[in-house]
């Protein structure tokens, strides 16, 4: 589904990812950590197709075709999606408008039904249910006056809605509290099927708990220093990640590809 | 009388003649009359000069020589019925005051389910014993003629217009519609809205203002609105401004706010090649509270001006202000803010917020908050921000697969419609969504 080969990447004028190679087949959960500044989440903002950062090198072949020749949009219509670190407020926009407006989008750009608001108010309370959210969120404003927590569930809402083949979900664990953890993770697994993919990216192994990655891929230094199966999230919990920095500098550590 | 013996200098003049001829009032109605016109003569327009008007120039307004509409222009044209067709709301079906170039028509209007309150032609209501004190104690009192030459002349040609009374206690349960319709009958007419809207002790009503034209040709509406709030009155006030895109509207709101009262004004400018609002809210009792919100949305050849006065000359009163400005194109906006805290008016809490929106890189919007305090016991906040479409809010919405346009059209309506949302009469606020979005050529299914 994706090929990601020798990615270089930076924002202004300066490189953050250094050479990145990933291999994702659908069915697949990837989670990509690392520390502080590693380039997890500018990862994450390139695959998405992010203004600010520019792509230098390499290439991202996603179902077959160059992913970066294509704009953000149609990124997203073409089932890539990317749950914001930081989701963003969109004031005088109900979420029940916004989601329909994006669902008839994708709706249109497939070839398949658009859905009028009363159709759709039923499709979203179904999907509401995965992420545990009651209607009051709906005729809300887009993520306005939402708690921290309340905005990763509402992230997780619109992959629910959106259906992406490929979702990316940045640092969705930051900021939340263990029932709203449970939530966002729950919501995550009900949408996991044969045929998708998630990349999930974080700091920490805690979410992992939840949402049980096939492939665990350690970034340091805008590369990837370690991969391996979900034990290696636990081991870096363990052991930190320290433990890979001070590896590499000995250059005893496994390279990037 | 001064101005029967010179020759007239323009057609403000010669119509103002006529018309005292043709249809004389009350005495003291023609007196207030005689003399708003000697200070216009007087005044004249403004220029650029004023300070007032530093960044709105009506000189183009003042070099056309308009011609004042007459009674006889009080029937409406096939396109002026079709405006009012467009204009209309189901929820206020029964409760529509119709005017048109200034002139109230009885035939058009709908007044079956205005039983509870007094609506009449402001003609009528002086001339009427049980309304003529009231009247006269309050038509020309807020808003002032004497350093103002748009008011002068409006009160000049003050002949029809409504009268509005909401006695106490009483509760208003659909809204009441006031259309000024600006249907030209001659080249480059004028014509001189006016309304007194007087909310009696502990009533509460929603009044909507509304201007609109029939078609794009060049006109001058002046306009003036005074409202005065009893003890304990709430009125919601939608005042929105739909004039041709080649009019010029000059209009002054004034208010006068009662102990406990509580206005809520929510003012909707699209249209006008200049449009100038100057809205005075006075807070000289205890105890009132307003809101005096708006909207202008602008593009080339246009030009928007807000002058608002909020003054708290009492303790304990509180006023909230957000105007947001949407400019297109080539179009000019001004907001000028004034929030008065008298010495003494302790207590007071105020907020006020502009905030601007351009799209284009040739708009451009001269903004002025201005809060000036005497008091020192008091809470006052105030801002002005002037901004684009916000780039991580773009890329938000296009990784939901909205294209670049349909984002920054979905990020415009959402700006605008923090203003649009207070409007509770359903179908009216639907048609302004649209309207909003026709300005940017924008069509949204929300």
């Amino acid at each position: 589904m994706l090929e990601i080969r020798n990615l270089h990447a930076g924002i202004d004028g300066n490189e953050i990812l250094k050479g990145i190679n990933l291999t994702i087949k659908k069915g697949e959960i990837h989670a990509i950590m690392g520390p502080n500044g590693s380039g997890k989440s500018t990862l994450a903002k390139v695959l998405a197709g992010h203004p600010a950062y520019e792509v230098t090198a390499g290439e991202v072949l996603y179902e077959g075709r160059n992913l970066l020749d294509l704009p953000p949009d149609e990124r997203a219509r073409e089932g890539v999606f990317m749950a914001f670190q930081y989701p963003i407020e969109v004031p005088g926009v109900s979420n029940a408008q916004f989601l329909r407006l994006a669902y008839n989008e994708k709706q249109k750009h497939l070839g398949e039904e658009e859905l009028d608001p009363l159709e759709f108010k039923d499709l979203l309370k179904e999907r509401a249910k995965i992420v545990e959210m009651d209607a009051s969120f709906m005729s809300r404003s887009v993520n306005e006056g939402f708690s921290g927590g309340e905005k990763k569930r509402n992230e997780i809402l619109q992959m629910a809605v959106l259906e992406p083949k490929l979702a990316i979900l940045d640092e969705t664990d930051s900021g939340l509290d263990i029932d709203a953890l449970r939530i966002v993770a729950g919501g995550v697994n009900q949408l996991q099927t044969a045929e998708n993919a998630i990349i999930v990216v974080t700091h920490y192994q805690r979410l992992l708990n939840y949402i049980v990655p096939d492939y665990v891929h350690v970034l340091t230094s805008g590369r990837i220093a370690r991969e391996g199966g979900k034990e290696l999230a636990l081991e870096l919990e363990e052991k930190g990640y320290d433990w890979i920095k001070t590896a590499d500098n000995l250059g005893t550590g496994a390279q990037a590809n | 009388m001064i101005t029967e013996l010179a020759k007239p200098k323009n057609n403000y003049e010669s119509a103002f003649r006529a018309l005292h001829q043709a249809d004389p009032s009350a005495a003291w109605i023609e007196l207030l009359r005689e003399s708003a016109m000697d200070r216009f003569a007087l005044l004249g327009f403004p220029t650029v000069k004023e300070e007032e008007w530093k960044y709105t120039n009506p000189a183009a307004l003042a070099k056309t020589d308009f011609q004042p509409a007459q009674r006889d222009h009080v029937s409406a044209t096939h396109n002026g019925l079709q405006s009012l067709a467009l204009f209309s709301y189901p929820e206020t079906a029964g409760s529509h005051l119709i005017l048109i170039n200034g002139f109230l028509s009885s035939e058009l209007s709908a007044t079956t389910g205005l039983t509870n309150i007094v609506a009449l032609d402001l003609s009528a209501a002086i001339t009427d014993t049980r309304y003529a004190k009231i009247v006269r104690e309050y038509l020309a009192r807020n808003a002032g003629y004497v350093d103002n030459g748009f008011t002068a002349l409006n009160t000049a040609f003050l002949k029809s217009g409504v009268f509005i009374l909401i006695p106490k206690n009483t509760k208003l349960d659909a809204p009441l519609q006031i259309t000024f319709l600006s249907d030209p009958q001659q080249p480059n007419g004028a014509s001189f809205p006016r309304a007194l809207i007087v909310s009696e002790e502990n009533s509460s009503a929603t009044v909507v203002e509304s201007y609109v034209s029939t078609g794009e040709e060049r006109y001058f509406t002046n306009a003036v609105v005074e409202i005065i709030l009893k003890e304990g009155a709430r009125l919601e006030h939608y005042r929105l401004q739909r004039e041709s895109n080649r009019a010029f509207h000059v209009a002054t709101t004034a208010a006068d706010l009662g102990p406990k009262s509580s206005y809520d004004a929510t003012s909707v400018n699209l249209g006008g090649e200049l449009a100038r609002h100057d809205i005075e809210v006075v807070m000289d009792h205890e105890g009132a509270e307003c809101w005096v919100d708006g909207l202008y949305v602008v593009g080339t050849g246009q030009h928007s001006d807000t002058h608002s006065v909020i003054d708290h000359k009492q303790p304990h009163c509180t006023s909230h202000q957000l105007y947001k400005g949407i400019l297109d194109g080539t179009s000019r906006a001004v907001f000028n803010g004034k929030v008065f805290v008298r010495p003494g008016a302790q207590k007071t809490d105020a907020l006020q917020t502009n905030k601007n929106l351009l799209l284009s890189n040739e708009a451009r919007v001269d903004t002025k908050p201005q809060l000036e305090i005497f008091a020192d016991d008091v809470k006052c906040a105030h801002g002005a921000a002037v901004g684009q479409i916000d780039e991580d809010e773009l890329f938000y919405l296009e990784t939901r697969g909205l294209n670049p346009d349909l984002a920054r059209n979905v990020l415009t309506y959402g700006f605008a419609e923090e203003v649009i949302a207070k409007i509770k009469i359903d179908s009216l606020r639907g048609q302004l969504d649209e309207a909003v979005l026709g300005r940017l050529n924008a069509r949204l299914d929300m």
